[in-house]
């Protein structure tokens, strides 16, 4: 049976905080770590965006863009984060409500550090191959934090992209060929219950971490799928920084055309859960029927999601029934300083 | 006093290796050692490691590392002096085996750095300071080894250009060293581009975190002919061990390096050498400034020049006295307790011709020079093929 992407969308906040802007308050080196993470700036949430919000905006986007699914046929909805708003609670419920797909449905939140995002994809679309539901939703969204003066500040940003998964063939626009998925157990990024801000194993988290999983998981989907790099048109990864995506790319023999169109990390930041799926909806915004994506994830802890996707000829019909993510990344901008940015994200604290 | 020979050498390779953790990094340094001098026992075991406690939680590695080696019961003593821990492993064994006490000596360095983060290691090797007077109030090695810099060239007039040239020339080095961390090529603009450290220092004036463990066997020259065939033995001939203040404040003057220069007076001494009959040194260039400060305080540079003659390639592979064939810390990776066992190594290396592509053409004796913390402790030894 034939599954694939029925409607994609994403929600990029409009305010921003520029690097030097952070690194002034810290008396950091910026120009030297816009050399070395390849970093401009950030998103930044509004005091009205979170986790839910930011889905509610992206699965809207993708519902524009399904050729008019019906919510109530929606039977599964995933939202992949590592900062739902409540500790116990479901982000899932409020995001199946507002978009109506309530009540004969199964939600669940996931969590898998940056990885969430790609889980709930990989589950969605699992779920509508086994023929158990209709249509499914994977959702990544993150407004993540990194504490003050850490350098994972530079970096944490919000953002949120929806799928919706189908297996109406006149309705896909993006075929799910194959996936592949690389775990261990490698813990070089983690947050325990009641910690503000995680923690992270500073350079353990690049070649044993990051490196390491992104290409076992990368090469393994190609083995898998019989393919190579220069059988894709596109190739997204995970993007912790502007650096590291770019770096991995290449290393598996990707070029810098390849990778270009899917790499937002060095105007928008880490979205964590959101990162590699963002990337993904800014591809799905130009790409042409056949063209070959290779997406894969990596989540702290550690694992790699990797998907094959097909784009199909209703891709043109749909790339404009929706705000593109480029033009959100780009155009409304609003900067911020960084005293408006630390009340933003609750970093002073209030009279009780 | 007896003559003591180097019969064997044995290294692993420096660098960030996350899944070995000390145990294991030791014994192989320690297993290739034995087997380079083809010995399977020795009399006592010399363990130089900095901070295995801050470093990894574990004490008591005397003990510890003899039983990793299927050897408790051997005697074995841990020796620490900061950084130069390694070299005082190296000067312990010569002095056993020098005085009788000891035929043969397995001497070892090890420090497994990368299980902490980088805070957590800054904290551990800034232990190396006087925690009461420097410590306390924050100063870090970077900003110890700045302030060095700082008056380096207010005095002498050092540049921020011929700091670079250390790095530059290290990295060269380094990337004829199998066993090196970085087999990185630079040039003087990226070390004056890296990431500010504590200024004037750059992240490319540092040496890195890194992992490993170093090993020699040490012996009575006797045994080493019986060994060795018609093969070329490798004699101390020089070794000095010297203190200064830890703290800096205390110091009389702060641009010279006064246990290096004490240290390497009682090696010349000792050996009978003069600067000038040195063929090679490996100094403790934990900082670039470390290695100019080092080479003026060894005699090989009037104080004041060692900026300039590294600038002028006199301290390359090909110049009049090569510095650092190793790669050096900056290069070749510094796992503190390693280090000083490490340099000796390196020296041996070499004067067994056995350096490869980086090896320097005749060299006949050799020099290894290393410090604890901001120059608080130097031990410096001599060696020579005969």
């Amino acid at each position: 049976m034939t599954i694939g992407i029925v409607g994609y969308g994403a929600f990029i906040p409009r305010r921003r905080i520029k690097l030097e802007e952070i690194a002034k308050v810290w008396g950091a080196d910026a120009p030297a770590y816009k050399r070395g993470l390849q970093l401009y700036e950030k998103s930044v949430p509004g005091a009205d965006e979170d986790t839910v919000t930011m889905s509610v905006e992206a699965t809207r986007n993708a519902l524009a863009r399904s050729g008019g699914v019906d919510p109530a046929d929606i039977g599964a909805l995933y939202i992949g984060s590592e900062s739902h708003p409540y500790a116990v609670k479901p982000s899932g419920t409020i995001v199946a409500e507002a978009i109506g797909a309530v009540p004969a449905l199964h939600v669940a939140d996931l969590e898998f550090a940056c990885k969430a995002g790609t889980e709930s994809l990989f589950i969605a679309q699992s779920l509508v191959k086994a023929g158990e539901v209709r249509y499914a939703v994977g959702i990544g969204a993150d407004t993540s934090q990194g504490a003050p003066g850490d350098a994972l500040e530079y970096s944490a940003a919000a953002g949120a992209s929806a799928f919706i998964f189908g297996g109406d063939e006149d309705l896909i626009v993006a075929e799910i060929v194959d996936s592949f998925s690389w775990t261990t157990d490698t813990p070089d990024f983690w947050r325990r219950e009641y910690m503000h801000y995680p923690r992270h194993g500073s350079r353990f988290t690049g070649e044993p971490a990051y490196f390491r999983h992104s290409m076992s998981s990368a090469r393994g989907m190609m083995a898998k799928a019989g393919m190579e790099p220069r059988d894709f048109a596109y190739a997204i990864f995970h993007q912790p920084n502007g650096k590291f995506p770019m770096r991995v790319g290449k290393k598996l023999g990707f070029t810098h055309e390849q990778l270009e169109t899917g790499w937002l990390s060095p105007w928008l930041g880490n979205t964590y859960s959101g990162a590699s799926p963002i990337g993904l909806t800014a591809v799905l915004d130009i790409a042409s029927p056949g063209d070959l994506i290779l997406l894969t994830s990596f989540g702290s802890g550690a694992g790699s999601d990797s998907f094959v996707i097909r784009v199909t000829g209703r891709i043109s019909e749909v790339q404009d029934l929706a705000p593109k993510t480029r033009a959100q990344l780009d155009e409304n901008k609003i900067y911020l300083e960084y005293g408006a940015y630390a009340k933003l994200r609750g970093k002073i604290r209030m009279a009780e | 006093m007896r003559d003591v020979a180097v019969i064997g050498i044995g290294m692993t390779s420096f660098g960030e290796l996350w899944e070995t953790p000390l145990r294991s990094l030791w014994a192989e340094a320690a297993l290739a050692a034995l087997d380079n001098a083809g010995v399977d026992s020795v009399d006592l075991i010399t363990i130089g490691c900095m901070s295995s406690g801050l470093f990894t939680g574990q004490e008591h590695l005397a003990s510890l590392l003899a039983d990793e080696l299927g050897m408790a019961g051997v005697p074995a003593a841990r020796v620490e002096s900061a950084c130069a821990s390694g070299g005082l492993a190296v000067r312990a064994g010569f002095a056993e085996v020098a005085s009788g006490l000891c035929d043969t000596v397995l001497v070892t360095g090890v420090e497994k750095m990368t299980d902490v983060d980088g805070a957590d290691a800054t904290y551990a090797l800034g232990t190396a300071a006087d925690a009461e007077w420097e410590g306390f109030h924050g100063v870090t090695f970077p900003g110890l080894y700045a302030m060095l810099a700082r008056v380096h060239m207010q005095k002498y007039g050092t540049t921020r250009e011929q700091l670079a040239h250390v790095a530059v020339k290290n990295h060269a080095n380094g990337l004829l060293n199998e066993h090196a961390q970085y087999h990185l090529q630079i040039g003087v603009e990226d070390v004056l581009d890296s990431t500010a450290v504590a200024d004037p220092l750059n992240l490319f004036d540092c040496s890195p975190v890194t992992d490993g463990a170093a090993a020699l066997v040490l012996t009575t020259v006797e045994r080493a002919r019986e060994i060795a065939g018609d093969k070329p033995v490798v004699v101390i001939t020089g070794s000095g061990l010297a203190t200064d203040t830890v703290t800096l404040a205390n110091r009389g003057e702060i641009a010279e390096l006064g246990a290096v220069k004490l240290a390497g007076e009682r090696a010349y001494a000792m050996s009978g050498r003069k600067p000038e009959d040195i063929h090679l040194v490996e100094v403790h260039d934990c900082f670039t400034i470390a290695e100019i400060m080092a080479t003026e305080a060894l005699g090989f540079f009037d104080l004041g020049f060692g900026g300039s003659a590294v600038e002028k390639g006199l301290t390359s592979l090909q110049g009049k006295i090569p510095v650092n064939t190793s790669g050096g810390l900056k290069s070749k990776g510094h796992p503190v307790g390693a280090t000083g066992v490490a340099q000796v190594l390196e020296i041996v290396t070499q004067l067994r011709g056995e350096a490869g592509q980086r090896q320097v053409q005749g060299a006949k004796i050799g020099m290894a020079q290393n410090m604890g913390g901001s120059g608080g402790s130097s031990v410096v030894h001599i060696l020579e093929v005969v």
